[in-house]
């Protein structure tokens, strides 16, 4: 399930072209909706003040902001 | 101190036992080797990282390092995956960080009756994500009037077109993702709903309306793709796309539909 197309024949998934994350990772969108509001939810001994949409917030950011640097440099 | 870099234990994943040599090659972040823990009749999927990384103060920053953020993330799903294939799995969600393996027992023990009972759940059944959007709003000319005459008033003319021509798209994408999403449901035992993408991280491609997983039995799957592919033939004027299949990320709390927000208050060791 590693990035690789479906099994299934005629779909092709975990593809995704031409978006600003997609030369980079073709699912790295996906994946951080499933990484940072899925998932079982344990209060680990580290982040404790690092939950659930803190770290979607914090994260989307990141990613945003890095989208918008990415744009300014490609011109 | 120590002379090595001090290291705590990044968890990924949980699931019942299955023979250790099956991760054979399969490394966690950093290349890091899998530490499998268990306790309690479950396997924590786990390695060592750096604490400094994953401290509350080094992990806001590193939240913040799209590249960082995309390696956890990727070397994240690629473990899930690798026990994904060898047996029935939980994900854990992103940075989640015991002191040392003791930690990761107490976890596992205290949580053991949710943690069954979340296997029992998802056992036999993969994940599905599917997206419906907007078609691009600069299709090839359809409300473009003669640019010869685009004087001041048909360019506002042309604009408010525009502007019509997109909301007339999204209401039909919307309405469209509520017909896809009742008929992916009956083929489903369980969806659960995200925010719509940003158009930007999605690839720009037209305005994100509906995304959905599905957790759907295995034995279904061929079918409920087969479902996909007619309802995506039969999209003219919206586009919908499917990804997957995922571990069951989406279902691993017992909140179904709702956003899962239970994590437990406890005292943190420090």
């Amino acid at each position: 399930m590693n990035g690789e197309p479906s099994r299934e024949a005629g779909v092709e998934v975990r593809r995704d072209a031409g978006g600003p994350l997609a030369s980079r990772d073709v699912a790295l969108v996906d994946l951080l909706d499933r990484l940072l509001a899925g998932g079982v939810v344990l209060v680990g001994d580290l982040t404790l003040a690092i939950a659930d949409v803190d770290l979607v917030h914090v994260s989307l950011r990141a990613v945003i902001s890095s989208v918008r640097a990415g744009e300014v440099r490609a011109r | 101190m120590s002379p090595e870099p001090a290291t705590v234990r990044y968890c990924y994943a949980i699931t019942r036992p299955f023979p250790a040599d099956l991760l054979h090659g399969v490394a966690g972040i950093h290349r890091a080797a899998l530490r499998p823990v268990h306790e309690a009749g479950l396997v924590a999927v786990t390695s060592p990282v750096p604490a400094a990384d994953f401290d509350e103060s080094a992990l806001r920053r590193n939240l913040e390092d799209l590249d960082w953020l995309a390696g956890v993330a990727r070397a994240h799903s690629a473990v899930v995956d690798a026990v994904a294939e060898v047996s029935a799995t939980l994900p854990l969600r992103l940075a989640t960080v015991y002191l040392d393996e003791g930690r990761v027992r107490t976890m596992l023990r205290e949580g053991r009756r949710r943690f069954a009972a979340a296997l029992d759940r998802i056992t036999g059944r993969v994940e599905w994500g599917v997206k419906v959007s907007t078609r691009p709003a600069t299709g090839p000319g359809a409300n473009r009037p003669d640019p010869a005459v685009d004087s001041g008033r048909s360019y506002l003319r042309r604009r408010l077109a525009e502007r019509d021509a997109r909301e007339t798209g999204w209401r039909r994408a919307a309405a469209a993702a509520g017909e896809i999403d009742r008929t992916l449901s009956a083929l489903a035992e369980n969806r659960r709903q995200y925010r719509p993408q940003h158009a930007q991280l999605s690839g720009g491609r037209g305005e994100n309306v509906l995304n959905v997983a599905y957790l759907v039995a295995e034995e279904r799957s061929a079918a409920f793709v087969d479902r996909f592919v007619a309802l995506r033939d039969a999209a003219s004027d919206f586009q919908v796309e499917l990804t997957g299949p995922w571990a069951p990320y989406s279902f691993a709390e017992a909140t179904g539909g709702a956003d899962a927000h239970t994590a437990e208050p406890r005292e943190a060791v420090r």
